[in-house]
């Protein structure tokens, strides 16, 4: 009888503490190469770094404003040379040791340590040759630049404060959640982390969730079959196609966030030492030819057809989820084959109904080449294709390997046009410098110029530095309003879509907030909880 | 069960004969968008409707057909053919010219051909069309696809070789190219024939492979290769069933190929 009353009373216990185990549960499409925060370099790394690490100041993904997190408040000096932290007290690492200003300034001497290679390593030392920290006291640090730095406080969202002298980074983190466990390509198992300061408006401790399991799945379709049975609590980055099927089925959680900071673009090669003709390369470098291919691209049928209206024409890199960069004045380009006519005719071409020649008689015929693997940029090149064909241009498209793709537009300069997307985490353009000015290494059309070949790339060269020099948000943003306007006029970059953020969130997932801006659904993980968790174990 | 074989040859001359004449047959210009139209279920325009882009399959499936069939052929001829000449060679003649052969063919079969192929594909002028581009798909897959069948080949010749056919051969005075030629070539036929009908369905799933990666033939062409690539999609098929009209006639076509050249060893 007391054994049975012993086992009754098991039994119950072991009830009662599946049903605390709140478990969030998604997908990663490969395993991480890495669990150090500092050292993340691809997405999943990534998502741990986010999920584990704890971080000075966070961007809210929904208001895009900073907010405070391991430090209450921040001041930046000396015009972006220097910034300014007062760390929060009574905070503990996951370990239970205690979080100081010695750990910030640890952090920082081992991101900014010869031969670390990571995204955040190099987002700091794109910020600044040399960059130190000195620790005032316990709750206290100063971070001086070697050149002033625009918006300097925005570096801190990603660096995951480690702590000094630790061995192994990963073992004591300051974030919502801990690594219990990992099987290489099944899962990742991260539990709560007793220690973590942050506490809900209503007094709970944060996070809500219990652990999070990520399972490895590098299909998308078993993703969605998974999420289908309810094994899995979101799909981020739901494909359009997807997205519609899960729509059809009545599916509830589906929601389109609205465009992403992410572009679809193509450029021509306007490389004066490209091994190209000399008639192609007068082409590529009117300006008029550039516009009318620009007005003959279909980019509602872009939209609609590829990514079946849930994406957004795009007339810059930046899109209107960026709230403050975004530039309302510039709309993307209407199709208009009879303008695209007029232009090439302004620029000397004669269009005999079929086939359309330059000056000197030459079939105007062109390649342009994308990744192969990507179906999105297949499907949008075929439809080019058939949208040029209608000018009378022949367009050979040809899907190649990213990495000879790489080699060709960065450094043998062969080939005549590309079309590739951007994948955009940075709100803050400042990033894209590399991009915009001529002497750039990224400055597509014809990167590292000694002296900006045309005159409105001196321009653009002109804003780019100005909107870097000051520190006012009004001047910068009126700067980089007018280069996108010029690269735009120029279309030197032709702009197609700024696709749609697609996510999929199961019904008994609370406090999710989905944004624009990346990490779509995880960003508040803390404040996320689940409901209804003895129908997902009976499922 | 000569009536199965019979069926299959029958449904195989169907196929290349359709394809042959797929540009009188085709309702429309398989590259032609009818963007209106697109991703429509099958109607009397379209009898198996249209995909993402609004084309229309049937006239892509139909053209598809013959660039995968012919190119399948073609490039099985010219590996069966090389396979033939080094196991000719090999088998034939003893000592370092079969050690030699025997070499080259380990080199061909430890290839990595998926890398051979992205660095072609990489080499290639980008001005090449869709057309070369898709014959140098196919050479290559020639290329590499001989190694195996050369082995068997091999085998072959090296039991004849010392036959009582040929050793009678040589003492009548025959020379070595005669006896190659006129009386271990013609011995050969059921092999050559069994080892190109073996490789003409390999290659159309090599190619069809491929397509799936992205590294088929370049679109607007179509193939099977390109058109499997909707597959990937399964969750569409349900809904969608008549995408599966590629994949159906694949294995039409990759069965009626077994059931032609092995139907006996399998059915008697």
């Amino acid at each position: 009888m007391t054994r049975r009353i012993v086992l009754l009373v098991l039994a119950l216990v072991t009830v009662m503490h599946t049903e605390r185990a709140a478990e969030l549960r998604f997908a990663v499409h490969s395993d991480p190469k890495t669990f150090d925060p500092l050292l993340a370099t691809e997405e999943v790394s990534e998502t741990i770094r986010y999920l584990t690490g704890g971080v000075l100041i966070r961007l809210n993904r929904q208001t895009q404003e900073l907010e405070p997190e391991l430090a209450t408040s921040w001041k930046v000096l000396d015009g972006g040379k220097r910034i300014d932290f007062v760390l929060r007290k009574n905070v503990c690492f996951s370990d239970g040791a205690p979080f100081s200003a010695a750990d910030v300034v640890a952090t920082l001497r081992r991101i900014m340590a010869p031969g670390l290679t990571s995204g955040v390593a190099d987002l700091f030392r794109s910020a600044g040759e040399e960059i130190t920290a000195k620790a005032n006291g316990l709750n206290e640090v100063s971070i001086f630049f070697s050149t002033p730095v625009r918006s300097p406080e925005l570096l801190f969202d990603q660096l995951a404060i480690a702590r000094a002298h630790s061995a192994a980074p990963e073992t004591a983190v300051l974030g919502p959640f801990m690594l219990q466990s990992h099987k290489s390509g099944q899962y990742v198992l991260l539990q709560r982390n007793p220690h973590y300061w942050k506490i809900s408006p209503q007094g709970e401790r944060l996070p809500h969730l219990d652990s999070i399991r990520l399972d490895v799945l590098a299909n998308r379709e078993t993703e969605l079959f998974r999420f289908r049975r309810g094994e899995l609590d979101w799909v981020d980055k739901v494909e359009p196609e997807a997205f519609e099927r899960l729509k059809k089925g009545a599916h509830p959680g589906t929601l389109n966030v609205g465009p992403s900071l992410d572009s679809e673009f193509l450029w021509f090669n306007q490389n004066p030492n490209a091994p190209l003709p000399a008639y192609k390369k007068r082409w590529f470098q009117s300006r008029l030819f550039r516009r009318a291919i620009s007005a003959a691209m279909n980019r509602d049928d872009v939209v609609r057809l590829v990514y079946r209206g849930y994406a957004h024409g795009a007339a810059s890199f930046v899109s209107q989820a960026n709230k403050f960069w975004f530039d309302s004045r510039l709309t993307p380009p209407s199709y208009d084959p009879q303008l695209a006519l007029r232009l090439l005719h302004e620029d000397g071409f004669r269009f005999d109904g079929r086939i359309l020649r330059d000056r000197g008689g030459n079939a105007v015929e062109f390649s342009f080449i994308t990744n192969a693997g990507s179906k999105t940029r297949i499907q949008m090149g075929t439809i080019l294709q058939q949208d040029l064909m209608k000018i009378g241009i022949r367009l050979n498209f040809l899907p190649i390997e990213f990495q000879s793709l790489i080699e060709r537009i960065t450094r043998t300069a062969g080939y005549e046009a590309c079309l590739l997307g951007l994948t955009n985490f940075e709100i803050d353009p400042n990033n894209q410098m590399n991009v915009w000015l001529s002497s750039g290494t990224h400055h597509a059309w014809n990167p590292g110029q000694a002296k900006p070949a045309t005159a409105w790339e001196a321009e653009i060269d002109r804003l780019a530095q100005l909107q870097h020099a000051t520190s006012a948000p009004a001047v910068r943003k009126a700067a980089f309003d007018r280069i996108q306007e010029i690269v735009a006029e120029e279309a030197a970059i032709i702009f197609l879509v700024h696709p749609d953020v697609l996510v999929a969130v199961s019904p008994s997932l609370h406090n999710v907030k989905p944004s624009q801006l990346a990490p779509h659904l995880y960003w508040n993980i803390e404040h996320l909880s689940l409901s209804g968790l003895e129908q997902r174990r009976e499922n | 069960m000569k009536v199965i074989r019979v069926l299959a040859l029958c449904i195989l001359v169907l196929v290349a004969a359709s394809s042959v004449a797929a540009d009188f047959l085709a309702p429309h210009d398989y590259a032609e968008q009818f963007r209106q139209h697109a991703n429509e279920a099958p109607s009397r325009s379209f009898p198996l409707g249209t995909d993402d882009l609004g084309r229309d399959r049937l006239s892509r499936l139909l053209q598809g057909t013959r660039i995968s069939l012919l190119c399948a052929t073609l490039a099985a001829s010219l590996a069966t053919s090389t396979a033939a000449a080094v196991g000719l060679i090999a088998g034939y003649f003893d000592g370092w010219v079969d050690e030699i052969a025997g070499v080259l063919t380990d080199l061909f079969l430890s290839l990595p051909w998926l890398f051979a192929l992205l660095s072609l594909r990489a080499l290639l002028p980008l001005d090449t069309s869709t057309e070369v581009s898709a014959g140098a798909t196919f050479l290559l897959l020639a290329a590499v696809g001989w190694a195996p069948s050369a082995r068997v080949i091999r085998a072959n010749v090296t039991s004849l070789r010392n036959s009582r056919l040929i050793v009678h051969a040589r003492a009548y005075g025959c020379g070595r190219a005669r006896v190659l030629w006129l009386h271990i070539l013609p011995n050969l036929r059921p092999v050559l024939l069994a080892q190109f009908w073996i490789l003409v369905p390999a290659f159309i799933l090599t190619e069809a492979n491929l397509g799936l990666l992205g590294l088929g033939i370049n679109e607007p062409m179509p193939s099977w290769g390109n058109m499997l690539t909707e597959l990937q999609n399964y969750q569409r098929i349900p809904e969608e069933p008549w995408i599966l009209a590629p994949a159906l006639l694949l294995v039409l076509v990759v069965g009626s190929l077994q059931f032609v050249v092995s139907g006996r060893n399998i059915w008697e």
